[in-house]
């Protein structure tokens, strides 16, 4: 919790600010879209299920890129298939975030020489906030970079979004 | 169960107008080379003749033989003017349990072969490749479109040897 107990009073009354409340609502229900593209996916599906538990963190897979607040770029970025992302990203209300997931997508990966068809880093096409390496990245690095963005989004201010 | 050897037998007595040729002095099995306009008629053959019975198409493929003259375009990159470009059929019957590797050959300024889709529905998509990858035509296909790079692809065919990846595609960056 930290940032809402700071301060009770006898009346189960919490005082706190609009900013850290904000933050500490969004970044405790991050909502992703339920997609993903490649053997990262696997991990990702893996990190959801009952082992890994993405829901205590209140990551639960949404079908609709309009109803999330995080999309999880998990797998090989294809030129044909990077339209699409974008397109799902444009669709995603603010505020929203981005973890880009596995060597391919941080930077094309296996395929940064010769992979005619892969785009090489998803950052060519959607800003992201954070980077997961790993090829695939295991559950406990994905829920890392889970925490990492968790950290920038409680730092956030109303005013200015935190780098 | 037969082998490549008396299966190319039999093609040779039912297909005397054709050109056939037996390759055996390869250290992988052997294959038949048949000409890309009569790919059809032999393939209905070996799959309809009660000897043969060639009932499943196990892979098609395409190939770039590289086999033409190398010159200079204007911007220096080194392409391929000539040749030939391959593909490559695996056959399989299930029923008598041998196999055969069929070959053809075709220009690679204009390569065309005829189709085998009306004959093994598993070449749809695997013709559909072969023309996504190396740009080769095949005659009666009945749905010749790309089917992994994107419809939009104006740069040519990915698999060919000579092949120039672009620079920008839909406004994103290609190059590493």
């Amino acid at each position: 919790m930290g940032l809402l107990d700071k301060e009770f009073s006898d009346g189960n009354i919490i005082i706190t600010t609009t900013e850290d409340l904000f933050n500490w609502a969004r970044l405790s229900s991050l909502w992703q879209v339920g997609f993903g593209l490649a053997c990262c996916a696997i991990e990702m599906m893996a990190t959801s299920a009952s082992h890994y538990d993405f829901d205590r963190f209140g990551v639960i897979p949404r079908p609709s890129p309009r109803q999330s607040d995080v999309i999880i770029v998990s797998g090989t970025v294809t030129l044909k298939m990077a339209l699409r992302v974008k397109r799902l990203y444009e669709q995603m209300p603010d505020p929203k975030y981005v973890i880009s997931m596995g060597s391919c997508s941080n930077c094309g990966g296996p395929y940064w020489e010769h992979g005619y068809h892969v785009l090489k880093g998803v950052d060519r096409v959607i800003p992201v906030d954070v980077y997961v390496p790993g090829c695939p990245p295991r559950p406990e690095a994905l829920l890392e970079g889970l925490l990492k963005l968790q950290e920038k989004i409680r730092n956030e201010s109303m005013v200015k979004k935190s780098t | 169960m037969k082998n490549t050897e008396e299966i190319f037998l039999i093609l040779k007595n039912n297909f005397p107008d054709s050109e056939l040729t037996l390759k055996t002095d390869i250290p992988a099995e052997p294959f038949i080379i048949v000409s890309p306009f009569d790919v059809d008629k032999i393939s209905l053959f070996l799959r309809d003749n009660s000897e043969l019975q060639f009932d499943s198409l196990m892979c098609l493929s395409g190939v770039d033989d590289f086999n033409g003259q190398k010159i200079k375009d204007e911007a220096g990159n080194e392409i391929m003017q000539g040749g030939t470009l391959s593909v490559y059929y695996h056959l399989e019957s299930t029923s008598l349990r041998h196999k055969v590797v069929l070959k053809t050959s075709t220009s690679r300024d204009n390569p065309e072969v005829v189709s085998v889709s009306e004959i093994w529905q598993a070449a749809n998509w695997h013709e559909r490749e072969a023309y996504d990858m190396f740009g080769i035509k095949f005659i009666n296909h009945p749905d010749l479109r790309r089917i992994l790079m994107p419809y939009d692809w104006e740069f040519g065919y990915p698999l060919r040897k000579d092949y120039q990846n672009p620079e920008f595609y839909q406004g994103m960056k290609v190059p590493y």
